[in-house]
């Protein structure tokens, strides 16, 4: 049973000044899905996220969200990037980055409004940062950024999430907690997690984009130790992490 | 400063090099804020230099054509914008460019404006005044069209807080917001051009970068949100300002230069004062 497609790559190609990163993808991801996009370093896991978001344009065949041309599906789109460059003395608050994702929802012109402050708070609460709301953002360890990160994604109400190795940060627990919030997004809004932790993310996932230049999608049940292999192109040591009980 | 107080209630001039100070400090604090966290200091730096090429062009004009319609703050304003969209664009487009052109206008504005003022028939007073500065110049005129710049930029700046924010901090993801990042960036440059513009009356071409900077600085140090710093910033250049007109007053010292030497010495304080505040924290 699957829903309508959401996300499709026909036969795109990709390549960053003549080097090629990505050939021949064709995929589709379809509505109220959970997936996760794995594979090598350098891969091309990031270049596909750029291209859903029409940040990077093809130099081959056709993208397309929500039925439409990705820029303008952005206003569907939560995303939170793998980094942010950005100065560590900026003045601004978790709270006042968080609001960011309220741009273009609402208000205009002058300050934000109560809903959006409302919607802001709640999404922080969800990642049990609503404590820290008035800190300022440079103050933050490297996962309270990425938390902070992904409210604001959440904060834009998207029916798509983007998170780019939302867990590099983080310890396994946090990891098992955010993934189980985002098991529980994925029953409303379609979730795409990039990850480099195939193990880990295949227990809550329900496919699996593997990218290294080509894309193959596998439902999760089908992973063996071969095609692990294939993607990273070398035996990898497979571990059974069971923290779910 | 006892002289500059006695006169202040007597003189005019006194009064409006008073009134400018105070409405240039205003969009001074608020689009320096956004000058310094978004790190374009050196685009305003070659902005207000090609000030000078736009003076000196109105100036000669005026002087030499019969157009006394084309005061020298329009051609200040003219250039300045033309040079905020030139850098902006070339900046969007030819990233790696980029300090080449800066660089190339600051000196080029500054050789134009120059080359206008030497073939200007009269004094060359005016030279001197562009670069360091005429508060004391001011005329009830002038102070007309720095009140309608100034209620210009503080509106566009307040008004669009927001997206400005999102575009200081994190680009990319105000452009998946539907932010028209381009437009923002350019509208921000001419903000800043036009702030520059309002500033050069009061500490001259040469020192317009300090006053747009060294309050915002100071203000980043101590507050942790961008309007915080925004209003801080603003109180200290009018502190600035004030106090470098009145000290300077008495023993006849230029304003613009007493305005920054004070508005130095505070940051060195400022900033000197918290590393040694936090050094004690840690023992």
């Amino acid at each position: 049973m699957e829903g309508e497609v959401i996300v499709s790559f026909q036969k795109v190609d990709f390549s960053y000044n003549s080097v090629p990163v990505l050939e021949g993808v064709s995929f589709a991801i379809y509505d109220r899905s959970f997936i996760s996009i794995v594979g090598p370093n350098a891969g091309g896991k990031t270049t596909l996220l750029k291209l859903m978001l029409g940040l990077l344009n093809p130099s081959r065949g056709t993208i397309e969200v929500f039925g439409m041309p990705p820029e303008r599906a952005r206003s569907f789109i939560g995303y939170m990037p793998q980094h942010v460059q950005f100065d560590t003395s900026f003045p601004v608050t978790v709270l006042d980055v968080v609001l960011m994702g309220r741009l273009g929802n609402g208000t205009r012109f002058g300050p934000y409004g109560k809903k959006d402050r409302a919607i802001c708070i709640e999404a922080l609460r969800r990642l049990e940062m609503h404590d820290a709301w008035k800190h300022p953002f440079g103050a933050l360890s490297g996962g309270q950024r990425q938390r902070v990160l992904i409210a604001r994604a959440l904060a834009t109400e998207p029916k798509l999430l983007l998170l780019d190795e939302p867990t590099s940060n983080v310890d396994v627990a946090v990891e098992t907690e955010l993934f189980e919030l985002l098991n529980a997004l994925s029953k409303t809004t379609t979730v795409i997690v990039v990850s480099h932790d195939l193990g880990f993310v295949s227990q809550y996932v329900q496919r699996v984009v593997c990218v290294n230049r080509t894309v193959a999608v596998h439902p999760t049940a089908a992973i063996t130790g071969e095609m692990i292999s294939d993607l990273y192109g070398a035996a990898v040591r497979m571990v059974q992490h069971d923290h779910r009980e | 400063m006892n002289t500059f107080l006695s006169d202040l209630p007597r003189y005019p001039f006194l009064q409006y090099a008073l009134l400018t100070g105070i409405l240039a400090s205003v969009a001074c604090g608020i689009i320096g804020s956004y000058v310094v966290t978004k790190r374009i200091t050196y685009i305003a730096g070659s902005i207000a230099h090609t000030v000078l090429g736009g003076l000196g062009a109105a100036r000669y004009c005026q002087a030499v054509c019969g157009w006394e319609w084309f005061h020298p703050f329009y051609g200040a304003v003219l250039a300045a914008l033309a040079s905020a969209l030139i850098i902006g664009i070339v900046s969007m487009r030819a990233k790696q460019r980029e300090d080449t052109v800066i660089g190339s206008l600051w000196a080029i504005g500054m050789a134009a404006g120059i080359l206008f003022i030497y073939r200007t028939p009269g004094y060359n007073e005016d030279l001197m005044s562009y670069l360091f500065g005429s508060i004391l110049m001011v005329s009830p005129g002038d102070l007309w069209m720095i009140a309608c710049l100034d209620v210009l930029v503080v509106a566009a700046g307040v008004l669009f807080y927001n997206r400005f924010l999102a575009l200081c901090f994190d680009e990319e993801f105000a452009r998946l917001r539907g932010v028209n990042v381009e437009l923002f960036y350019l509208l921000l440059l001419c903000l800043t051009a036009l702030t520059v513009v309002l500033l050069v009356s009061v500490v001259g071409i040469v020192m317009v970068i300090a006053l747009l900077t060294i309050p915002a600085a100071i203000a980043g140090e101590l507050t942790k949100r961008l309007w915080h710093m925004m209003v801080l910033s603003t109180l200290l250049t009018i502190l600035f300002t004030v106090t470098g007109l009145a000290v300077s007053y008495g023993p006849d010292l230029p304003a613009g230069a007493t305005t920054i030497i004070i508005a130095g010495a505070a940051y060195l304080f400022v900033v000197g004062g918290l590393r040694i505040h936090r050094l004690r924290r840690k023992h």
